[in-house]
């Protein structure tokens, strides 16, 4: 085995270009690593994007070799094809610099799934009760984990093919808050995961399942909103 | 996509799956027994079962087909809107027009 | 979009088996969409007379119309199955076993498909 890893990473905007670099291999190093690596000793230009390094924040996701990731939990050993490794800048979104890319239509489009809370009690309420057990909560839990990386909606040819598509991502919360007993909202979001890019839009390539770092399953919460907008059609609730 | 051509989809695909079972069978035993004109039209002329059961199956395939059509052009071509309309409308009529001629040719004629 | 990447730098998701799976279905569907208006106006022909419609099924004896006939079976198989596939994985809840069910029916299309494709031949 080698002492150096061959890594080539996107530098530039839309029109750039792969550039090579040779990096010390070390053990149990990661691809955030690597990248941490170049822009320290070989490259200070080098942009990119991370914040907690332990797999929490959700910044530091980038496309290594071909597939969308999580660099800082990815080992370069588990990836590291021929001694080579290929990062570039998560795909689907607009790459401001480097390995950098605007996510702002990314969060856009959960403000557009109707993706935050919508209370029905106040401060004065009592706290309501919900049971770990009950099925509700039991759908909020397989989905609840997001760290908002972006992972799913890079891996996602509906999104690639429908830019108005509202992405795994944002469609997976939108489920997690449809099953939260406590929000009042779900007339409007249901509506807003109906509308043109909502949920039919996804053709269950299932890539959001194989890619997600955290083990979520946004196909299988697309597919519980394509049942429950369908129930709200029958009921007349949707129109 | 919007939820009434998802529901008409996915309705459509689920009506089709027996009907498309009894299509499959029939083929396998037809080439078995070797192809001919007489062979068709013996079995559907002046048949109301056949005339029922080609009529469901073309008007669900044009409905189903048609939709079909628009997702894929939507997603691989640069139409939207209105022209997307007319191509699913213009497909389907388009379909459902040969199809009733079909059935008349190996039912009435 | 502008500004959106130029190079598609992910493409490993299209080795997935499941996505795989989608284009086919998809793929299949475009051809048999091509196919119906034919086979329609080939039906159509027993209108004019029986032997206008049997003048083309002789034409179907030719060998190399018997693989397309039998690739078109194989189509109408692949779809149906892919379809089934589809309406399972939106319509059933999710359980872990789910995904094993989801590969069987993959599997089970490919074989049927190809008996389908054999015995037809």
């Amino acid at each position: 085995m080698s002492d150096v890893i061959a890594v080539s990473i996107w530098r530039g905007r839309g029109e750039g270009r792969y550039v090579d670099y040779e990096v010390p291999r070390l053990d149990s190093q990661t691809v955030l690593d690597v990248v941490t690596y170049v822009q320290r000793h070989l490259d200070p230009t080098l942009s990119y994007r991370f914040a907690c390094r332990v797999g929490v924040c959700g910044s530091c996701a980038m496309t290594v070799n071909g597939r969308p990731r999580w660099t800082c939990r990815t080992h370069v050993e588990k990836v590291v094809a021929d001694g080579r490794v290929e990062i570039g800048p998560l795909a689907n979104l607009p790459v401001v610099k480097d390995l950098a890319t605007d996510m702002t239509r990314f969060f856009e489009k959960w403000q557009q799934a109707k993706g935050a809370f919508t209370p029905s009690k106040t401060r004065h309420d009592k706290v309501a009760h919900i049971m770990p057990a009950s099925p509700a909560r039991v759908e909020v839990d397989k989905a609840i984990e997001c760290i908002n990386c972006g992972v799913c909606y890079a891996a996602c040819d509906s999104v690639r093919w429908n830019p108005d598509y509202l992405g795994p991502a944002a469609l997976n919360r939108a489920w997690t808050l449809v099953n939260d007993e406590r929000d009042a909202g779900n007339k409007a979001r249901l509506a807003a995961v109906a509308a043109a890019g909502g949920c039919h839009s996804c053709h269950t390539h299932q890539s959001c399942e194989q890619h997600c770092p955290q083990a979520i399953n946004p196909t299988a919460s697309i597919a519980g909103l394509k049942q429950r907008t369908l129930g709200a059609y029958w009921s007349g609730a949707l129109t | 996509m919007t939820l009434r051509l998802y529901l008409l989809q996915r309705l459509t695909a689920a009506l089709m799956v027996p009907l498309i079972v009894g299509h499959l069978a029939t083929i396998i035993y037809a080439t078995h027994h070797g192809v001919s004109a007489a062979e068709i039209l013996g079995r559907t002329r002046g048949s109301l079962g056949w005339a029922l059961f080609y009529g469901l199956f073309v008007l669900l395939a044009a409905m189903h087909a048609s939709i079909g059509v628009r997702s894929v052009a939507a997603d691989w071509t640069s139409l939207r809107g209105r022209p997307l309309t007319i191509l699913m409308w213009g497909f389907g009529v388009l379909l459902l027009l040969l199809g009733a001629r079909a059935i008349y040719a190996v039912v009435a004629s | 979009m502008s500004g959106l990447n130029q190079r598609l730098h992910t493409a490993g998701h299209r080795r997935d088996l499941f996505w795989v799976a989608a284009i086919v279905h998809r793929v299949s569907g475009i051809l048999l969409a091509c196919f119906l208006p034919i086979h329609f106006l080939v039906l159509g022909l027993a209108i004019e007379r029986t032997a206008a419609l049997d003048g083309f099924l002789k034409w179907t004896e030719l060998p190399a119309v018997k693989i397309a006939e039998a690739g078109l079976v194989f189509l109408l198989a692949v779809h149906l199955l892919g379809g089934i596939r589809v309406l399972l994985i939106e319509n059933l809840t999710w359980r872990p076993s789910q995904k094993r069910l989801a590969t069987a029916a993959i599997g089970t299309a490919g074989v049927v498909a190809l008996l389908f494709f054999l015995r037809a031949l």
